[in-house]
């Protein structure tokens, strides 16, 4: 049985390049006015909660300030990722991958869920048993909270939007208030973003399977892992 | 079979570098991507709110204490200057272009027409909002007086204030220009405009971002297309620096 569907395969990678586009002209656009505010109004950095540093060129798309560039790149990324969000949870619903691997139980979130996720990971990327507590609940916090959060206060912000929904931008508490959750939600899916690669790179076939589907372990017994035994005689020899 | 998307993709991710951008950024093919991308912003605002739509409107007490002037702050221009001092007495508003009656009203008349008032907010693309108070005779009233003629498609706002050596202007189209929270405000917050948010009179076309909201006008032209004027992109900004022309997103 194949381990990651094909629309969970392409959703994965076409997302992937959307959020890297949106976040990178994102902190291009947040240096055209480097504070944050709470509530419906907000343009005196007096009456700003956070005052952002300004993002350096190596961080931004394009690599120099340009507000104007930056917004288009920005509104067209918004495309697939809102079009790819809206796709990947009807697919997950529809091909029980939401009911398999992100639904918990009260038991997930206890400590000895925890645990018992730190022990299956340290067993390598190989398990059987799909995700362990700790992974249902980042990915959940990603598809349920994270990802939408993205999307809505980015139409919050848009002032046709604005005209469209006025309720969504009251239930975000205004649109200043929008603006900092979208920066917030965006920092929050960038440290998501740094423990999956880490813990992607650990393993880096998991990556592969990414791209070719990989393989779930069937139930007769697979073929013995390759494994990489060091040889003791590898340790270098000691120089003098 | 499957090491192709895998390498098609990697050269995807790849193309993201930095040096691949700035090639990317000028290639036709992505200005249509661009432009694709910003009308189908458009298109969805327009079917799910309708064109006659209406932006929040806020009570007196969620104004803003102060209205932030941003762009142009003051008028350079001698006759301006004298104007402003005297209370614009001899200012006109100049209603021209594709329309059967060509208008030149003053700010008197500006005044004497049906009034509208709205407490809305506005976004600037930089990102801040302010709220106030505006107040002024819609555009549709002042577009129905001189009888727009059938072939005109923009509104195009000429303004008293010059930005790098260029005159400012703003367009829209016929949509916003007859929607009902379009007017031609002489009023912010009960007091006459001051000159850093466009004194006498300034747009407000509530569904669009700070940039379209032309200010100081001094004439407002029905045209087909706005292509020769200008750099051809529709206002100040869009020539300028390449803002989208649809203010909306």
């Amino acid at each position: 049985m194949i381990k990651h569907a094909l629309s969970t395969r392409l959703w994965h990678w076409v997302n992937a390049a959307a959020i890297i586009v949106l976040f990178m002209t994102g902190l291009n656009i947040s240096n055209a006015h480097r504070y944050l505010y709470w509530g419906d109004y907000g343009f005196d950095p007096a009456d700003a909660w956070l005052a952002v540093v300004r993002f350096p060129g190596w961080a931004t798309i394009p690599q120099h300030y340009n507000l104007a560039l930056a917004r288009d790149w920005h509104i067209t990324a918004a495309w697939p990722f809102g079009v790819g969000l809206l796709f990947i949870w009807i697919a997950m619903l529809a091909n029980g991958h939401f009911r398999r691997d992100l639904t918990t139980t009260p038991r997930d979130w206890t400590p000895a869920g925890v645990l018992a996720s730190l022990k299956a990971h340290s067993g390598g990327g190989a398990h059987a048993g799909g995700y362990n507590p700790v992974q249902r609940i980042l990915y959940g916090m990603v598809f349920g909270v994270l990802l939408p959060l993205m999307l809505f206060t980015g139409l919050a912000i848009s002032p046709g939007f604005g005209a469209v929904a006025p309720w969504l931008v009251d239930i975000l508490g205004g649109r200043q208030s929008a603006r900092s959750l979208h920066f917030i939600a965006a920092w929050g899916i960038f440290g998501f973003f740094v423990i999956h690669i880490v813990l992607a790179l650990i393993d880096w076939r998991l990556i592969l399977e990414r791209f070719t589907g990989g393989r779930r372990p069937e139930p007769e017994p697979a073929a013995p892992p390759q494994t990489d035994p060091v040889p003791a005689a590898m340790e270098a020899p000691a120089h003098g | 079979m499957v090491d192709l998307p895998r390498r098609s993709l990697l050269a995807g991710i790849a193309a993201l570098g930095a040096s691949a951008c700035a090639k990317i950024n000028e290639s036709e093919t992505t200005k249509s991507l661009f432009e694709a991308a910003e009308d189908g912003h458009r298109a969805v605002h327009r079917a799910l709110a309708g064109k006659q739509g209406l932006a929040k409107e806020f009570r007196p007490d969620q104004r803003s204490p102060t209205f932030r002037g941003n762009g142009s702050v003051t008028v350079a221009d001698p006759f301006y200057k004298q104007q402003l001092a005297g209370g614009f007495p001899d200012w006109r508003l100049e209603v021209k272009g594709l329309v059967e009656k060509p208008l030149a009203l003053s700010l008197a008349e500006v005044k004497a027409l049906p009034q509208r008032t709205q407490i809305t907010r506005h976004d600037c693309v930089e990102g801040w909002s302010a709220i106030g108070e505006w107040q002024g005779p819609q555009l549709a009233a002042l577009l129905d007086a001189a009888k727009v003629q059938k072939g005109a498609n923009f509104i195009v706002f000429r303004c008293a204030d010059v930005l790098y050596g260029r005159d400012y202007y703003e367009s829209i189209d016929m949509v916003d220009a007859y929607h009902p929270q379009t007017i031609i405000a002489h009023s912010l917050n009960g007091e006459p405009l001051p000159e850093k948010n466009g004194a006498p009179l300034r747009m407000r076309i509530e569904r669009q971002l700070g940039y379209k909201q032309a200010k100081y006008v001094k004439a407002i032209e029905a045209v087909a297309s706005f292509a020769d004027i200008g750099q051809g992109k529709g206002g100040f900004w869009e020539d300028v620096a390449g803002y989208q022309w649809y203010g909306g997103i």
